[in-house]
Formats: C-alpha cells, structure tokens, sequence
C-alpha cells in the first residue's frame, strides 16, 4: 500500500490534486522539440495561435487516414464514420462551453466568421437607422469591424465603452451606453492585447436590464479557462480551434437555442437545405442551417480532440499554472528598470503587454527572436486599445499550459540584451 | 544564426538615436507619405527641388531602429542628387536589402550598413519603405501621395 502511494506521487499526471506537470505536457507538443537560431524554441505568442498537442496532430491524421468521406449524406460505411466523428466533435465543443444542446453549437471557421454571422443573420434585420451597437474600445479588430459594416449597411451607430489607465473595462460608462435604442453588445471575454477578464457574467446582466442582448467573443478565453455559457448568461458566445491547441479554419459559434433558429441563414449552398426547387427552397433545421457547404471536417474532429485534452489535464489546473507564470513574469519584467508594463488589470488572464525603454517592439521582436524566443510585436489587431495608450505597439508575450518559469528567466535575460544594444 | 550586430550596426544605432534631416521642410515642393500597415510605421518624406536636382529632402515620422535610420541616412545620400540618380540608387539599395544583389558587388557608401537587413526578411520593409516613399515624391505629379508596402 506505501508502495503504490509512493508510486502514485511520482506520477502526478494520474492524479487531479496535484499540480501540473509541465514537462510531462511538453513532451505532448512536438514543436517545442524546435532549435531556432540555435537556441531551444520558447513559444510566447500563445494569444496569436496554440501550438497542437500530438492527441490533436494524430486525431486529424487518422480521420484522412481512416475515415475521410463527406458527412450527413450517403449511406456507405465512411460516410456514416464522418459524419458520427463531427456531430460527436459538436457535442464535445457543446459541453466544454456548456452550451443545453447541441444544436447551439455551429461550426464555422472563426472566431470572427462567428461573429460576422451574428451581425449579419441576426443582428441586420432587426436594426434600422439611429439603432445603436454597444462595444468597448478593448475589442479585437473581429469584434470592431464587421459591427462597422453593419452600421454603413443599415445606419445603426457604433458605441464604445471605454477602458481604464489599467485596461480595465469602465463598468459604469458601460451601463450608461445601454439605451433604448441599444440592440446588441458585443465584449471579449478576454483582452487579446492586454490580458484582462472582463467580468462577464455582470455585463450580461446589466444589458438584459436593459432588453439588450450580449455576444461574448471567448476566442482568447477558451484554453485558459472554464467556460459556462449558461452561467454567463450570454446570448452568443463565439471561439476558435486554433487559440485552443486545435486547428486553424475551425471555430464555433454558440447561440441561444431560440434566437438561431429564429434567425434568417448566413449563407446559402448544400448542407444548409432540407429540399430545393426552383419555386421553393426549405431551409434545414440549425444547427446545419449555417453551416451551408462541405464544412472542415478534420478541423471539428480535431477540435473536438482539443477539447479532450484541455479536460484530460483540467482547466482550473491551467489556469493555476498560468497564473503563477503571470505573477512571476509581472514580476521579474517590471523589476527592469526601463519595462513598461501596458494592461495591468486585477483580474488578467497570461498575456503581458510590455516596452523597453523608447525602443521599438519590433527591435526587440527582432533581438528576442535571435534568442529563440516568439512574441508577438505591433498593435495585435486592436489599433484603438494602442490609440488608447497613446502607443503604436507592444511586445507581447502571452503564455499558456506549456510554459515554464525557465522560459521567462530568458525572455527577461533577452530584454537586458535589447537594452545593451540600444543603451 | 545571425549576428546582431551585422543588424544593429553602430552606424544605424546612431542614426536612429540623432536621425539627421528630421523634420518638415518648408518650401517643399513635394511631399509623400508612406505607411506600413503591417507595423504601423509612417513616415513623410518632403522634396525641395532645383530643376532635376533634390536640393534639399527631409522626412518625419517615427519607426523602429531600421526604419528611421533607413529614413536618416536616405535623406543624405540623396541630397543634391538628380532625380534619376536617386531613382537608381534606390534599385540598387532594394537589391542589396533583399539579397538580390550579392553585396560586395559594389559599395553603397554609408548605406552598406543595411547589407545584413537580407538576412531578416520580416524587417527589408523597415528598411524599404522611406526609399518607396522617396519614390512617390519623384514619380508624383502633384503633391500628397501616400503609398503602402502592403
């Protein structure tokens, strides 16, 4: 009995109560096997896309190996392998969010995609001019430009909320944008740039107050922490593949049973019909009623396998692991004399938003890169939270489950590198 | 691997620190504007010119290292060149940044400092973008253009 425990305790993978094992996730991504200009890879840019566990890598191997045919159509032996392996990826997206049913959950090919067809299948028909569209000025250029278009299509307006010196969503400004003529809010969950978590749930709640429906943009939130679609209250709720260890060109879109299959279809082609003459076609039933044409099978399936393996090693577990590697990478960076920390919200996801000294990010992006490291450098897609801060970029470093203190010891060693250079 | 201090050569770390010919021109009788959206640098480039002659060139706007000492040292290697001097210098600057040209072909002055931006294929439009700049003002046929590297 001594024996087995002891065995137990050096194998903490096998048990929940233990804490992450970093090394042993590691070796689950083959890439991070990678030498860059001679120095072991440290992937950092986690927030512009994850790099993909061997259980999602072999997922989509074996589908085209095995199983590769279309889906909900034919009756031969592949056909039916398909089409069980995507509705069974749908399922699995369905309760990692916790979405009731899952007929909420509609593949798409983004995060953005998702939102573009809430702008355009639910959101258009019901604006008329003066109607307003409430954001915040921390919003992903996804969550900024396709609400823009739908503002020149019908003439609704655009409103912001802003964001505070912190990066800080301004509650109070947000509930007074809410008026009568708001029809829709859109928020990230999670800032791309900066890092905060905006408090969803609350937000929700305000809009409702108000009548208003809410879309939350979870792209950044999904492989950090536990989403509860339900809890949150949310109308629709959009993520994407490949910020989740899955994919490039699979996301979901989950909305509201009633609202999707209240609302008109995205787009029209196969899949999204029940029949079609000439005179009359019958549209089929959501959630295939937006998902017209062959959709990217391999890319659902290989979600769905992204899915198993962020709750093989549990969210609460990352998100404990990722907020200890936030602490020490606040930490050690803003001990640099010079580091400017930009996003320093309370409650912030792993993704540190920095300038050293007036050097240009990408100088550093450049230097850091000799060393092997891959941040993100420039506006990441958010030019209005730049504008905000009176800055044309940052560097970013952005960390998820597979990060080490060890990692960041060189990412800090990198940036006394940069201010040798540029002293 | 690359050394950096083929990249970060004293000559463009001082240029970036004291940019020379920095500001507006006034009397400029051309002025361009380029803008990298990938990165968001802009930068105006302001032409005074005596028939064929750039008599006087200054640029403004900020970038990173490469960019601005880009910007600086073009606005001296060009000055009281004619137009087509200019012109052809820049072909040759292009060439040499993209690795078109082996360097050591031929000397550039001052601007071989940029011969190691080949070997950093993301910043050759760091390096570029005031000399496509310089261009629009010399090809442009009335004042204001803006171009893009994108």
């Amino acid at each position: 009995m001594k024996a087995e425990m002891a065995t137990a305790s050096a194998n903490p993978a096998c048990s929940g109560a233990t804490p992450h094992d970093v090394e042993r996730v590691r070796a689950d991504f083959p890439i991070l096997q990678r030498v860059v200009n001679g120095k072991t890879l440290a992937y950092l840019d986690n927030a512009a896309t994850a790099q993909k566990p061997n259980a999602v890598i072999d997922a989509i191997c074996q589908y085209y190996r095995t199983s590769n045919a279309n889906i909900h159509r034919g009756v031969h032996r592949l056909s039916i392998e398909a089409t069980e392996a995507y509705e069974q990826a749908r399922g699995k997206v369905q309760r990692f969010i916790g979405a009731k049913r899952p007929q909420e959950i509609v593949f798409v090919r983004s995060a953005t995609e998702a939102i573009n067809l809430v702008a355009q299948a639910y959101a258009r028909p019901k604006l008329t001019a003066g109607d307003e569209i409430l954001i915040t000025t921390m919003e992903h250029h996804s969550n900024i430009v396709p609400w823009q278009i739908l503002c020149e299509q019908t003439g609704a307006v655009l409103r912001v909320a802003p964001i505070t010196d912190a990066g800080e969503l301004d509650l109070d400004e947000f509930e007074k944008l809410l008026g009568p003529r708001t029809r829709i809010a859109a928020v990230t969950h999670i800032s791309n740039a900066l890092g905060t978590i905006n408090p969803v749930r609350d937000l929700v709640e305000m809009a409702h107050g108000h009548g208003v429906p809410v879309l939350i943009d979870g792209a950044q939130a999904a492989p950090h922490l536990p989403i509860d679609v339900a809890a949150i209250g949310c109308d629709f709720y959009t993520i994407t593949g490949h910020k989740m260890f899955g994919p490039t060109g699979i996301g979901a879109l989950y909305g509201r049973h009633e609202l999707l299959d209240a609302m008109e279809p995205y787009q029209g082609g196969g899949e999204m019909i029940l029949s079609v003459t000439f005179e009359k076609t019958t549209y089929n039933k959501v959630p295939h009623k937006f998902e017209a044409g062959t959709p990217h099978i391999a890319g659902a399936i290989g979600m769905g396998a992204a899915v198993d393996y962020l709750e093989a090693i549990g969210l609460d577990r990352i998100g404990a692991h990722e907020h200890e590697l936030l602490r020490y990478t606040t930490e050690t960076l803003s001990a640099i004399p010079g580091v400017r920390l930009v996003g320093t919200a309370k409650n912030k996801a792993a993704v540190v938003s920095f300038l050293v000294g007036d050097v240009h990010p990408h100088d550093v992006g450049t230097i850091l890169d000799q060393e092997g490291i891959a941040v993100r450098t420039g506006h990441h897609c958010a030019q209005p939270v730049m504008e905000r801060f009176g800055i044309a970029a940052t560097v970013r470093a952005s960390l998820a489950l597979y990060n080490t203190p060890a990692e960041i010891d060189r990412l800090t060693a990198a940036v006394a590198k940069v201010q040798e250079v540029f002293n | 691997m690359f050394d950096l201090a083929d990249l970060y050569q004293q000559l463009i770390l001082d240029h970036n620190r004291s940019p020379r010919n920095h500001g507006r021109l006034d009397g400029a009788g051309r002025r361009s504007e380029g803008y990298n959206p990938l990165c968001g640098d802009r930068v105006t480039v302001y032409l005074a010119l005596d028939g064929e002659v750039i008599s006087d060139v200054a640029f403004e706007g900020v970038g990173c290292a490469i960019s601005t000492a880009a910007a600086s040292l073009m606005t001296e290697a060009v000055k009281g060149m004619t137009m087509s001097e200019a012109t052809a210098l820049f072909e040759r600057f292009r060439a040499m940044v993209t690795g078109e040209a082996d360097h050591g072909d031929e000397s550039l002055g001052k601007l071989d400092a940029f011969a190691g931006v080949r070997n950093y294929p993301a910043r050759v439009k760091c390096a570029t973008l005031v000399w496509h700049t310089l261009k629009a003002a010399i090809d442009a046929e009335d004042e204001d253009e803006v171009v893009t590297t994108e």
